[in-house]
């Protein structure tokens, strides 16, 4: 049995319908009526999903490949609308839909007081439809289409707070770096249909063969071989969409958003986009070792290097997304060794528990009346018990302690990598092992300066201003002072947390055996035999629960090991410490709390290019040629011809009449002239 | 004997006459519609000589076409400058130099 056209289609569509709702009616509905549309549209797509990957890990359903309507044509290419439907599609959809529903949930809480509720709703509707549109997508087309519309969604969000010039500069940033990665992903897209001659998936993934031997000519003398071009032009997308050094620096300025947003779309769903896309054209990408290599090479060095600021960072919100960067970078690695199958079982407990993580760390944010410095925190667990333990259980899954979720991806991630003969392995796996202990030096640390510890806030009682917490972000008064004491969120906030804290724990032991060294993927992604690091594994595994005692006596458990000893020691019984390494450690400290900076170059080369080309162009270009030379020249030319000429014009009769003679004569004569 | 050349010469000396008229009176606005009549006399005694030659009467046709024309262009032409005159005072052509670029 195939799966239904008519539930695909309510899947992709609902939420859109919740999208108008809010955002073109949102106004009449009111705010009720407004989160209730867009949940409900959100819950009916999730619920379907649920029920389509039922269908097909099941065996109920067979794949669908379908085009449902042709989107123009032209000449012999035609760009179609379509789905692809299989076990990868289902799981990245389910995903969405999961966190992005509970994440509306939760947003009812956050956003509780914003005048912009309606249209928060409404932009978070329009993103889920713009990943369904992406992840279920059967052509390169429909693929850029959702890819630049949850790339639109993003900016949006980013700069929600419209009136907050950070929030404007960071969704600038945002956008620009996004165009970079764009443009290369938008050129693979073009080679893709100049090698291959179509833009359809399953056409174009079976003809990939044919990419072997095919050379892109550069220059007379220089070849390029055309999988390699392709791989590496297609993962520039991936480089700006799941910020990957160098295009990363976007991701910690989209902090600036509001923190449901930082959890569905910086965390948990878009920023993967760019790894379910490399998963996606595994067939392409197994045709090429250096493109893969290179793919290692740029996930490696995230992995490592951007962990390594997060364990700087005093934002609450920034050390989870430079965690986030960190985490991206080891799907990248998976990808890199042909561990697919890794990276999107990563991508999966991922999003759980660093959505978890987001919100978690929202709710601190909501207690703290929007202070977002953990120096200003402390202590925390008493107050919000909740939210202390979901954030403990999406901790432990983040530094991949055993039987937690992100072990098992995580895990095998390292496994594979050490697995893998590709150029750059090495590289890679030390990037990987050390950033195991960087993961857990940076989330401790997090966790211990937020809920363990002194509290080192103030709490003023302000009698006069007893109901003041609804202007929130901008008027922030005094750091570290507190009109009431802080307390646990309301359940819409927490509810999300405890429905993430559970696939948080349990996924990892129940889908690593069919995902990774089954074949539950099936033909979505496929390894050659020679690269297939994940069945090397799977001849080694013995059930979960193996897995994870034998996890206990491996190195990346012993450094998360050390690392919980050293930040317990540090943040908990002798703060001092940490300022003593810092001054120890200078120089270091300065590199990452500037971020290698990377930024700073950014701005002073690009930035500060573009403004000097825009100035150069502005003066050189448009206002001496265009408009002193083109526009003013060609009519102070015409104005000095005709000075000279007006004065033919004496205004004598008999002038004009000797003129008229004397051309006759000379016409006559001429005529004459000719005629002997 | 009256030749055919006689009658041209004849035209030609009064179309000359009113050519330099044109130029050398700097005066007078009359004068210059006189000179110009006085070129259409000078066709006219073209048109009649060689019609009379060639035994061809269309010519003299013509004549009186041009006649009527002329009349109806002097008539014009003196009604414009009654009308110059009310507007500027005078006739005097070396004043009447308005389209002066």
């Amino acid at each position: 049995m195939e799966l239904s056209t008519s539930i695909l289609l309510t899947i992709a569509l609902a939420p859109l319908v919740g999208c108008v709702l809010a955002g073109f009616l949102g106004r009449f509905l009111g705010r009720a009526g407004s989160h209730s549309a867009t949940i409900l549209g959100v819950a009916i797509s999730c619920g379907l999903s649920f029920y389509v990957l039922y269908q097909l890990t099941t065996g109920a359903a067979v794949n669908y490949n379908h085009n449902l309507y042709t989107w123009f044509e032209i000449g012999k290419f035609s760009a179609s609308v379509g789905f692809l439907i299989d076990r990868l599609t289902a799981m990245m959809m389910v995903v969405v839909t999961f966190v992005s529903l509970l994440v509306h949930i939760y947003t009812i809480g956050y956003m509780k007081d914003d005048p912009g509720y309606q249209r928060f709703f409404s932009y978070i509707s329009l993103f889920t439809f713009s990943m369904l549109m992406l992840v279920m997508s059967n052509n390169f087309m429909q693929l850029f289409f959702g890819w630049e519309a949850v790339g639109l969604v993003s900016y949006l969000l980013i700069g929600f707070w419209y009136k907050k010039p950070t929030a404007i500069y960071a969704n600038l940033k945002a956008f620009l770096v996004n165009r970079v990665g764009d443009f290369g992903f938008l050129l693979g897209i073009a080679a893709v249909l100049f090698f291959l001659h179509t833009l359809d998936y399953a056409t174009a993934f079976n003809d990939a063969h044919t990419l072997l031997g095919q050379k892109l000519q550069i220059t007379s003398t220089v070849q390029w071989d055309a999988a390699t071009v392709i791989g590496i032009l297609l993962f520039i997308g991936a480089m700006g969409k799941s910020a990957q050094v160098p295009l990363h620096v976007w991701l910690p300025d989209s902090m600036e958003g509001p923190t449901p947003i930082s959890a569905l779309i910086h965390a948990a769903t878009m920023v993967t986009a760019g790894i379910f896309m490399v998963a996606r054209m595994s067939p392409i990408f197994e045709l090429s070792e250096g493109a893969l290599s290179f793919v290692m090479i740029i996930g490696a060095t995230g992995a490592l290097f951007t962990g390594l600021i997060g364990i700087v960072q005093n934002d609450i919100k920034r050390v989870v997304a430079y965690s986030t960067l960190s985490q991206l970078g080891y799907m990248t690695v998976a990808l890199g060794a042909s561990a697919y199958a890794g990276a999107v079982f990563h991508l999966m407990t991922h999003a759980f528990f660093k959505a978890l993580l987001f919100l978690g760390a929202g709710s601190v944010i909501i207690a703290m009346h929007h202070e977002q410095d953990m120096r200003y925190m402390g202590g925390l667990r008493k107050y919000m018990p909740i939210t202390w333990i979901t954030m403990w259980i999406g901790s432990l899954a983040l530094c991949g302690v055993p039987f937690f979720a992100g072990f098992y991806s995580k895990d095998a991630i390292i496994e594979a990598v050490g697995e893998s003969h590709r150029w750059g392995a090495g590289y890679a796996y030390f990037c990987v092992l050390a950033g195991a202990f960087v993961t857990a030096t940076y989330t401790f640390r997090q966790m211990y300066l937020t809920f363990h510890g002194k509290e080192r806030f103030k709490v003023v009682d302000q009698h006069g201003h007893g109901h003041h917490d609804d202007h929130h972000d901008e008027d922030h008064h005094e750091p570290g002072v507190l009109h009431h004491a802080p307390k646990e969120s309301p359940w819409v906030v927490t509810l999300p947390l405890i429905l993430l804290a559970i696939p948080s724990l349990l996924i990892g032991y129940f889908a690593i055996q069919p995902m990774l060294y089954g074949s539950w993927f099936g033909n979505a992604i496929q390894v050659h035999e020679i690269h297939n690091v994940l069945g090397k594994l799977g001849e080694e595994f013995h059930g979960s629960l193996a897995m994870a005692l034998h996890g206990f006596g491996q190195p990346p458990f012993w450094l998360v090991a050390a690392a919980f000893a050293i930040t317990t020691y540090i943040y908990l019984f002798n703060p001092s410490v940490a300022d003593k390494i810092k001054g120890a450690l200078k120089p270091l400290w300065t590199m990452l709390d500037r971020k290698y900076w990377i930024d700073d170059v950014y701005y002073a080369v690009f930035a500060k290019g573009g403004v000097m080309l825009g100035r150069a162009l502005w003066k050189g270009g448009d206002a001496s040629v265009i408009d002193g030379v083109l526009v003013n020249g060609s009519a102070s030319l015409i104005q000095r011809i005709a000075s000279g000429v007006r004065r033919l014009q004496s205004g004598y009769l008999y002038h004009y009449a000797f003129a008229m003679i004397l051309g006759l004569i000379l016409l006559l004569g001429g005529y004459w002239l000719v005629g002997q | 004997m009256i030749t055919l050349a006689h009658f041209i010469v004849l035209g030609a000396v009064l179309f000359c006459i009113a050519v330099a008229s044109l130029f050398i009176n700097r005066k007078n606005v009359i004068v210059l519609l006189m000179s110009i009549e006085l070129m259409l006399l000078a066709v006219n005694i073209n048109f009649v000589a060689f019609s009379r030659f060639h035994g061809d009467p269309a010519g003299q046709v013509f004549v009186f076409f041009i006649l009527t024309v002329a009349a109806a262009e002097t008539a014009i032409g003196l009604a414009i400058l009654v009308l110059l005159f009310r507007n500027r005072s005078t006739i005097n052509i070396a004043q009447i130099d308005s389209m002066k670029g």
